[in-house]
């Protein structure tokens, strides 16, 4: 007798991901797949793909789906949700794209309490142009803008966009995960779950930030590349919740 | 359609969108078309629409591409600098082909400027304004009265070829006040048809994807020319103009929004000394009227272009006659506004009166 | 008919409603008319003024470069509009706030005493009333009937007090 153990999600498309080996977007996608699936929303959710390497989520992600301007996911989301107010929105984001560029939409979305939900890739790197500094990339860190690594007296500090965030009266969850090991996908896929289940009960704004990796632009293996998330990324950017319903309370 | 109103230019802009069934607006505070956002703050509301006042131009744009996305009627205002930031979106929303409108209350430029009516902003809004290969479906009121009727056009021309549309007015437009009688019933959008590219409620059809981008090699120019095609399509078919005094003029004054106006002072003026004086005023400064300017050049061979600019419709004037006659140019930029008898000067002189 | 009229003086005093009510005014009659505002960056205490006009034909341009009348609030109003007024064209002076004389001589001058008329009549808020009240019987631009029948459209928070205070001070000002 055959026993199915694993299976596609009906939340991701059929279409091959072309993401490179050790990349963290592949897991968070099926992670968010399996939240559309579980939840059952998945044809009334409208996904948005970022600019970036996952520009291509929508392809993957089986929703309807839409590509808009770099970092103005948020700023989409809030027109979508206020004419869809019975659709599920997402607004999937790197770190250049939510933390940079996208910086003001990010917090005035937040500030207004729009009912969306942020899925938040933070790999300290701009991953399509080339590997890059982002505004997340950790101090000493290099990148093709930083050969030297980032210098804090030029480049500054990186941005913790959970403790920024979690200043404002807006957003009703937020919590910062990592997909490195099995046990932060099964916590990781917890959060983003919640983070959906606060939208489908109509309370505000969510946002999960997911600690990732770039093996490709960090130059390193898969392997070595989780070993930074768990030794460099995860010390600077503490996982844990930083907003929930019960604080609101 | 209603009582005759005494309306803000500014009023009657958004109220005409609210009726031609606009249900979202966004917008930033910018002088001089603060009173449409002012407007919207309530009239949003009160007919089950939305209204934000967005964080910045940038933001305002990007939440009418979502919404528009959804199939919604929507519209965003501001004047040169906020429109300067918004072509990022524009741009964006032209090439994922959603029908969007809005419009550029013109002060005076470059940079901050003032907040004084200007003609400054032409070649940003003829020639696309943001980056890439694309056109705007532009409209240049020159009465309160059109503004208010104008929006009614842009959604239909919007929705019909899938572009984006806008009403390029000035300061002056926007803050004056004149009577205005809407000439068409109000449209309740719920009972327009549903738009087969909208996002949302997936159950019984396949998923949608609205996207600004193909990076599949040769298929970008593809798609660059099917909007190519649509454009060829609005200017054959949408072209608007109004001429006067034409047909017996042996100078054509080329003017439009309020410069058409004054030079209409200009040639009443004129036509009481006796002068042959016509007038073509572009309705459509996108697509512009070229095959009537051609024909009309034909014949009258000098033609003055009256601007509140240094000079930028008068590249299409000069486009459109290929030479076949002498064009002269009067301008006033950045708050500049001429007069009448201003122009009747100009006129006189090239009389050689 | 045609009548291109200015109004001019400082902020607060009414210039702006002035200008609003002749336009609408002249709606009511059936006129074509238009009203243009100058608006400045400031909020209060700046210049303000404003252009109608009012014709019996369509109005080409809403610019009014060359007035038929104007109403003058204000030094400064006197000193900027008094070059720009037609020859034989009417200049209205509220003699309690400009005590400068205009120059030309070429011109229909009127002075009122208008705060002080307004303040007899009730307030001195309705010193522009009385102004408007004087042109409109030189200029008969709009019947003071239309224009009395259009206070509360343009004051809509208006007591009714405050109303018959504007149109007394509209007819008193019509002796002029």
């Amino acid at each position: 007798m055959e026993k199915k153990v694993f299976a596609r999600t009906k939340g991701l498309t059929e279409t091959p991901m072309r993401y490179c080996p050790g990349c963290g977007h592949g897991v968070i996608h099926r992670l968010v797949g399996e939240t559309l699936e579980e939840l059952d929303i998945r044809e009334r959710t409208i996904g948005i793909a970022p600019v970036g390497c996952s520009v291509f989520a929508d392809e993957y992600f089986n929703c309807d789906m839409i590509q808009p301007a770099h970092g103005r996911g948020p700023a989409v989301a809030t027109g979508m949700k206020r004419v869809r107010p019975d659709c599920i929105i997402f607004s999937y984001q790197g770190d250049g794209d939510l933390a940079s560029i996208g910086m003001a939409e990010t917090i005035h979305s937040a500030a207004r309490g729009e009912n969306i939900t942020i899925i938040f890739v933070n790999n300290a790197i701009y991953g399509m142009t080339g590997g890059q500094m982002a505004p997340t990339t950790l101090p000493g860190m290099r990148s093709t803008t930083s050969p030297f690594g980032r210098d804090p007296k030029v480049a500054g500090n990186p941005i913790r966009v959970c403790e920024l965030l979690s200043s404002l009266k807006g957003p009703v969850y937020l919590e910062r995960v990592a997909v490195n090991t099995p046990g932060n996908v099964v916590k990781a896929k917890k959060a983003i779950k919640k983070a959906f289940q606060v939208q489908v009960d109509g309370l505000g704004f969510s946002l999960v930030e997911i600690i990732s990796q770039c093996p490709t632009d960090w130059a390193m293996t898969p392997l070595q590349s989780i070993g930074r998330v768990k030794d460099e990324m995860i010390p600077y950017y503490p996982l844990g919740v930083f907003k929930s319903l019960e604080e609101k309370k | 359609m209603g009582e005759k109103k005494l309306m803000k230019g500014n009023e009657a802009l958004a109220e005409g969108a609210v009726r031609a069934g606009c249900r979202f607006f966004s917008g930033y505070p910018i002088t001089p078309q603060n009173e449409v956002p002012e407007y919207m703050s309530w009239r949003m509301p009160e007919v089950g629409g939305t209204f934000i006042q967005a964080e910045s131009e940038v933001a305002a744009i990007n939440m009418l591409y979502g919404a528009s996305a959804c199939g919604t009627r929507v519209m965003t205002s501001s004047s040169g600098p906020g429109i300067s930031l918004k072509q990022e979106g524009i741009s964006y929303t032209a090439s994922a082909q959603l029908p969007i409108f809005y419009a550029n209350v013109v002060r005076g430029g470059p940079g901050l400027g003032n907040i004084a009516p200007s003609q400054g902003d032409y070649f940003q809004a003829t020639r696309g304004g943001g980056h890439g290969d694309y056109r705007v479906f532009v409209m240049a009121p020159n009465s309160v009265s059109e503004m208010g009727n104008f929006p009614r056009i842009c959604y239909e021309v919007a929705e019909k070829y899938r572009m984006v549309t806008m009403i390029l007015a000035d300061g002056l437009l926007g803050q004056m006040m004149e009577p205005i009688e809407f000439d068409f019933e109000p449209i309740d959008p719920s009972k327009l048809p549903p738009k087969d590219y909208a996002l949302g409620i997936q159950e019984g059809r396949s998923r949608r994807v609205v996207r600004s981008y193909d990076l599949k090699p040769g298929f970008m120019e593809k798609h660059t020319w099917k909007l190519m095609e649509i454009y060829n399509q609005v200017e054959e078919k949408e072209t608007r103009y109004e001429t006067i005094m034409a047909e017996d003029a042996d100078l054509l004054v080329v003017a439009y929004g309020t410069c058409s106006r004054i030079s209409r002072a200009a040639l009443a003026l004129g036509r009481k000394e006796n002068l042959k004086i016509g007038l073509l005023r572009p309705i459509t400064v996108w697509p512009f009227p070229s095959k009537i300017l051609h024909d009309l050049a034909s014949r009258i061979k000098k033609i003055l272009v009256v601007e509140m600019s240094t000079g930028q419709m008068i590249e299409d004037v000069k486009l459109a006659i290929e030479g076949s006659a002498q064009v002269f140019f009067h301008g006033r930029p950045s708050g500049g506004i001429p007069t009448e008898f201003e122009v009747l000067d100009v006129i006189k002189k090239i009389y050689g009166k | 008919m045609y009548q291109g009229v200015i109004m001019s003086g400082f902020g607060g005093q009414g210039i702006i409603s002035t200008g609003v009510l002749l336009a609408y005014s002249g709606m009511v009659d059936g006129k074509h008319v238009t009203f243009f505002p100058a608006y400045g960056a400031e909020m209060r205490g700046g210049t303000a003024n404003c252009s109608v006009v009012v014709s019996t034909d369509e109005v080409a341009s809403p610019v009014v470069s060359t007035p038929d009348s104007i109403i003058v609030m204000n030094e400064p109003s006197l000193l900027k509009f008094e070059p720009t007024l037609k020859p034989q064209g009417l200049l209205l002076i509220n003699s309690s706030l400009v005590s400068s004389k205009p120059k030309r001589n070429d011109i229909n001058i009127i002075t009122i005493d208008a705060n002080k008329i307004a303040e007899e009549i009730g307030t001195v808020k309705c010193a522009n009333m009385v102004m408007l009240g004087a042109l409109i019987n030189r200029t008969k631009a709009v019947s003071l009937e239309s224009v009395v029948k259009t206070l509360s459209k343009v004051y809509p928070r208006a007591k009714k007090e405050m109303l018959e205070i504007n149109e007394n001070a509209l007819k008193r000002g019509g002796t002029f």
